[in-house]
């Protein structure tokens, strides 16, 4: 954190020593830097900048290695973020760098929502330090840091102005993340536009209000260089992973039929400058203004958003605790409000399908008992009928019986008859 | 700025990549260097033990000036306080361009009493009112950019040259603050030990501190690595160190050194031959003192801070009738 310079002003009981001799602290500052030896360094890049206009090359030739990074199309519906990490090391110190690239920024035909996905990506950053911060069981010193300390923003080298997307998104960026403006593919301006054209954006970016990151000025050191660099925002950028022999060395360029643009030559661009600013002097400087300046806004403002003061309307100081924890009982009165609802709900639904239920039931009871009635109406209809066919039939057979006795007697009695007949004519 | 021409080895999935051009990613070790100089740097020592045991002596002496209370305040003989008091003092020290701010905690009257019982609560309370001091700060909504520090890094604690073992009190302080902070045990007044009678001392106490549970620093649990735990076994095997302090210099063998001058002899402070002073002044200072400060910002300051924001909610929720299934342990 940037010091409020506690040690140099004279504080009430606080008095300056001189020592009588060497006691071995001045071993401190090297303490310190073997323990982050032994933890290894963070370090997030975000590349915004439209479709094919050199951001992963940047990239690659910034840190001299490839990253394996495939080209994407022209026609992406919405804006994306892509977020690679590596682990890089050089000498004994362990670098791991992610480094997001915007997908499709600048390629759809209503540019109004671009800037959405990178506002809402930086946000989602600190709003998960912010959570594991708060947590009750944390472990920041662990904690992977994701959160953006660099912004490249690349601007298309037409030579004559920022477009207005360009404005848009920067304005939108500038309170969240370190703002470094370049011009890309500096190789097809020509000096003197290029002098023209950073007077203009610089002015342009003056004049819209908007914050770009500025080069710190207050440790001697690095003051002078930071101011001349200043000066040169923003930066003019070549890259390149390509080798070309020029005299009897290979240096990154690209070579034209006209010539030979080589990257590192501050003549031809300002790429040197770019990474002497970004990663050799600054880097620190990014990270601690990207944790005390922006993430402590955000914070701010994501916590006065949820209702917590420092001080109610009294001034007298609120604790954060009272305020979280009386929003939690408003929470939990809710919660239990909306259960005690629902099981209400739930009883009535209930008791509403049985009383339908029984419903169907006597229905279906009734046209039972009624069908069981027709049922046995016909039945006795039936045995009716059956009855009275029973009585014809017998009557029917008693005739019959009848009828065949007759004619039996009939028979029997014409027999006889003849019989006689028959008798009496022999006599 | 660094400008060792090293190789940047890149890794990802496959082996590493060599590329033999220099990116700078080492320049920010200067960069924190350079960030960490001009910041200055802090660091809070509270000394325990009772009276005449040469707190004062030995803090002038590890710091080679007049940090001590008593050099300070023009009343050289005070009154044994009634109850344990905590007196703070704080200097500012530069050495080969490194400001920081020392502040040295005295606790008068701490095993003075007839009665002690209880003496090491003021103490406690004093410890954790800075941890409470510092967690309030940390969840204001508008907060300072340093935070700045006043919490105890370090207790070093002044054991008596009995020659035996340690006292009931010993224990029961160092049992219940080593649950809290940092601390180092010190033989006092080592000067009237033999080589001998200090070793057997020696053994005694780290059997006892062993038998009772208790975890003085360099805390064996909280070793990081092999190579650590390597380095603090060797100091776990010293302590507690056997210390003369002294803010003389005396002439010895042509040279002026710090010492006691007795009949039979001259005392050398920094001599390891003689008391183990050096060893407990570089441990302190010159190796391990930024690990005693990550030590107590990350585990005793955030042991704390689980404490406490737990034992807000269970209040909170008691005093509001809420059933404690519904606090989950990873909110606020």
């Amino acid at each position: 954190m940037a010091s409020s310079d506690v040690a140099r002003q004279p504080d009430k009981g606080v008095r300056s020593l001189s020592l009588a001799g060497h006691v071995g602290f001045d071993s401190l500052p090297d303490q310190l830097v073997n323990k982050s030896i032994c933890q290894g360094f963070c370090f997030n890049i975000l590349c915004i900048g439209e479709t094919g206009i050199g951001k992963s090359t940047l990239m690659d030739t910034l840190f001299n290695t490839n990253f394996e990074n495939f080209e994407s199309s022209h026609f992406e519906p919405q804006v994306k973020l892509r977020a690679q990490t590596y682990d890089l090391q050089e000498s004994n110190v362990r670098l791991r760098l992610t480094v997001v690239n915007t997908v499709g920024f600048g390629d759809q035909m209503n540019k109004q929502e671009s800037y959405q996905p990178v506002v809402d990506y930086i946000d989602r950053q600190f709003e998960s330090y912010l959570q594991e911060e708060l947590k009750i069981k944390r472990s920041l010193h662990n904690y992977h840091d994701s959160r953006v300390h660099a912004c490249l923003y690349f601007i298309s080298p037409s030579g004559h102005s920022l477009k207005s997307l360009d404005l848009v998104t920067m304005k939108k960026l500038d309170s969240k993340v370190n703002i470094i403006p370049v011009i890309a593919k500096a190789d097809t301006i020509s000096k003197s536009e290029l002098h023209k054209f950073k007077i203009k954006i610089m002015s342009e970016l003056v004049s819209n209000g908007v914050q770009i990151y500025q080069f710190p000025l207050d440790d001697e050191t690095v003051a002078k260089v930071n101011t001349t660099m200043n000066g040169h925002l923003p930066f003019a950028v070549v890259g390149s992973t390509e080798e070309v022999a020029v005299g009897n060395k290979m240096v990154k360029a690209r070579q034209y039929p006209w010539g030979v643009v080589q990257v590192e030559n501050e003549n031809h661009c300002d790429f040197v400058k770019l990474r002497e600013m970004l990663i050799c002097v600054n880097m620190e400087d990014l990270r601690e203004q990207t944790h005390t300046r922006h993430y402590e806004l955000y914070r701010r403002c994501k916590l006065e958003e949820l209702g917590f003061k420092d001080t109610d309307s009294e001034c007298k100081p609120v604790s954060l605790q009272q305020t979280y924890e009386a929003k939690r009982q408003e929470f939990l009165v809710e919660l239990q409000k909306r259960e005690d609802e629902m099981r209400q709900m739930f009883v009535q639904r209930v008791k509403d399908k049985e009383a339908e239920l029984k419903e169907a039931e006597r229905e279906l009871q009734s046209r039972f008992e009624q069908l069981k009635r027709l049922h046995a109406e016909e039945k006795a209809a039936l045995e009716e009928k059956k009855r009275l066919l029973d009585d014809d039939q017998s009557s029917f057979g008693k005739r019959k019986a009848a009828a065949q006795l007759l004619q039996a007697q009939s028979l029997t009695a014409n027999g006889k008859k003849d019989k006689d007949r028959k008798n009496s004519g022999f006599m | 700025m660094a400008t060792s021409v090293g190789g940047l080895y890149g890794e990802k999935a496959g082996g590493p990549m060599l590329d033999f051009s220099y990116v700078g990613i080492d320049a920010i070790l200067e960069q924190m260097r350079r960030k960490a100089m001009k910041q200055g740097f802090e660091l809070n020592i509270m000394v325990v033990g009772q009276s005449g045991l040469g707190k004062s002596t030995l803090m002038n002496t590890l710091f080679k000036s007049k940090v001590s209370r008593k050099s300070v305040l023009a009343t050289a003989q005070e009154k044994i306080p009634k109850t344990v008091e905590i007196k703070s003092i704080s200097h500012d020290i530069e050495e080969k361009g490194v400001r920081m701010k020392l502040t040295v905690i005295d606790t008068p009257g701490f095993g003075d009493q007839i009665n002690n019982e209880n003496c090491w609560q003021p103490i406690m309370k004093f410890i954790n009112d800075q941890y409470e001091a510092y967690l309030q700060e940390e969840i204001n909504i508008n907060r300072k950019k340093r935070i700045p520090d006043s919490r105890v890094h370090c207790c070093i604690y002044f054991i008596p040259p009995t020659g035996h073992c340690l006292r009931p009190l010993d224990v029961e302080f160092m049992r219940r603050l080593s649950k809290v902070v940092n601390i180092v045990p010190v033989i006092a007044k080592a000067d009237t030990l033999t080589l001998e009678e200090r070793d057997f001392f020696k053994k005694k106490i780290r059997e006892e501190l062993r038998a009772n549970g208790i975890d003085v620093y360099p805390q064996k649990e909280f070793d990081e690595d092999a190579e650590d735990r390597m380095i603090n076994e060797k100091i776990r095997e010293m302590i507690p160190f056997a210390v003369v302090g002294s803010d003389q210099e005396y002439q010895v063998n042509g040279r002026r050194l710090l010492g006691r001058k007795t009949k039979w002899g001259t005392i050398e402070v920094e001599n390891i031959a003689h008391c183990e002073f050096a060893y407990l002044r570089d441990l302190l200072i010159r190796t391990h003192m930024q690990n005693i400060k990550d030590i107590t910002s990350s585990i005793h300051y955030e042991m704390y801070r689980v404490r406490r924001l737990n034992e807000n909610n269970t209040m909170v929720a008691h005093a509001n009738g809420i059933p404690e299934h519904h606090l989950t342990a990873h909110e606020m």
